[in-house]
Parts: structure tokens; sequence; C-alpha cells
């Protein structure tokens, strides 16, 4: 099964209704199927983040099997209006 | 299977032998990742010197093992006092946000 970008990014707005996702396909740097995510959800309001990354992993605990690398970054909406200027 | 439950029994020891205990690629002094790295840099600006680093690399079963034990699908794999912590990302997350300041203090170590 080849992963994509795309593929991560609608599973990620399907089962945790995220607002916004950036999917970064990282393989060019590693040889092997690595992503950088970033996930804003309401869905993450007043969870820690240990149980927000799991989330993120078992929403995609299939794809997870041929995921080499995998970076995370899981905002709620009101975190993302606060972090989106300082980038 | 009943060497991975086995497998299962040791994990739960191992990782409240040490306060801290790290499973990653490689050793801190050669680590062979830059997400393990990340994981022995950080830990080495907290002056957290004496924990466990376990090397996945030298040990398969150990490598699925502590996958299964965590429910946790990667590696670096970091535990204090026998609680998961999360991988790289938390990790570091908690040390731009001062989590991790706390937790150490937790443990008895000022950073």
């Amino acid at each position: 099964m080849a992963v994509t970008s795309e593929h991560i990014r609608q599973k990620l707005v399907h089962e945790l209704a995220a607002v916004h996702v950036e999917v970064e396909d990282t393989s060019p740097n590693r040889c092997a199927a690595s992503f950088k995510v970033v996930v804003v959800s309401s869905q993450f309001e007043g969870k820690p983040l240990l149980q927000r990354h799991r989330m993120v992993n078992s929403c995609l605990s299939e794809e997870m099997k041929h995921i080499h690398a995998f970076e995370q970054k899981t905002l709620t909406p009101q975190q993302w209006e606060q972090h989106k200027p300082s980038q | 299977l009943c060497e991975a439950a086995d497998t299962q029994k040791d994990l739960g020891e191992m990782v409240k032998k040490d306060k801290v205990v790290v499973f990653m690629k490689g050793t801190p002094a050669q680590p062979m990742c830059g997400f393990s790295n990340a994981v022995v840099q950080i830990l080495r600006m907290h002056g957290v010197d004496n924990y466990a680093a376990y090397n996945v690399l030298e040990d398969q079963e150990l490598r699925q093992g502590v996958k299964l034990f965590s429910n946790w699908p990667t590696i670096p794999q970091v535990y204090f006092n026998g609680e998961f912590v999360g991988g790289c990302d938390i990790l570091l997350q908690m040390h731009q946000n001062g989590d991790l300041v706390d937790e150490l203090k937790k443990l008895g170590i000022h950073s």
C-alpha cells in the first residue's frame, strides 16, 4: 500500500473532524515513507498532548504499518489561531 | 505467543526499574536516527544524565514488543516513573512549553 499525503489528509478530516490539516511528505529526506502533519480539530479540546497524539495514531493505525517516520502537531482551533501569525 | 507474553512482562519491569527510561535507535553516545538523537539532546539539556536507554536496533523482539506494550507505533519512546510520556514530538513540545521541567522536578531532577 502506498500511503499518500492526500490520503492521510482525507482520513484526518473525516475521522477527527479536523478543520485544518497540513501534510508534508518528508520521504525524500529519509529514504522511506515519512510524513509530518499539523492537525487542527476541536476534538482535541481539553485533552492532554499524549491523548491527542494517540487519537491521530489510531486514526492512521493501518497507514502507520507502512510509515517509517511520523511527526505530528495537534492543535485546537483556538491554539491554531494563536499559532498562525507566528508562522 | 509465550515469548511475546514474556517480553511484555519484562517491559513492565524495565520501565519501572529506572526513573527515566528511553527506547531508542542506537545509544545516547551514538544515536542512529534524528528523532532518537533529539530525545537524547533534550534530556542532556535538562541535565538528565542517568537514564536507562535500550537500543531497539539490537533486539527485534524488543522493537516490536515495546510498540505493543505502549500502544505507540514509533521509536523513540520515553518513560518517566514507569509511565509512558510519549515520543520525540511530545518531549520536544514539553521542552518548549515548560512542562518537562515540572515533570522532571516530580522525579527529583532539577534542570
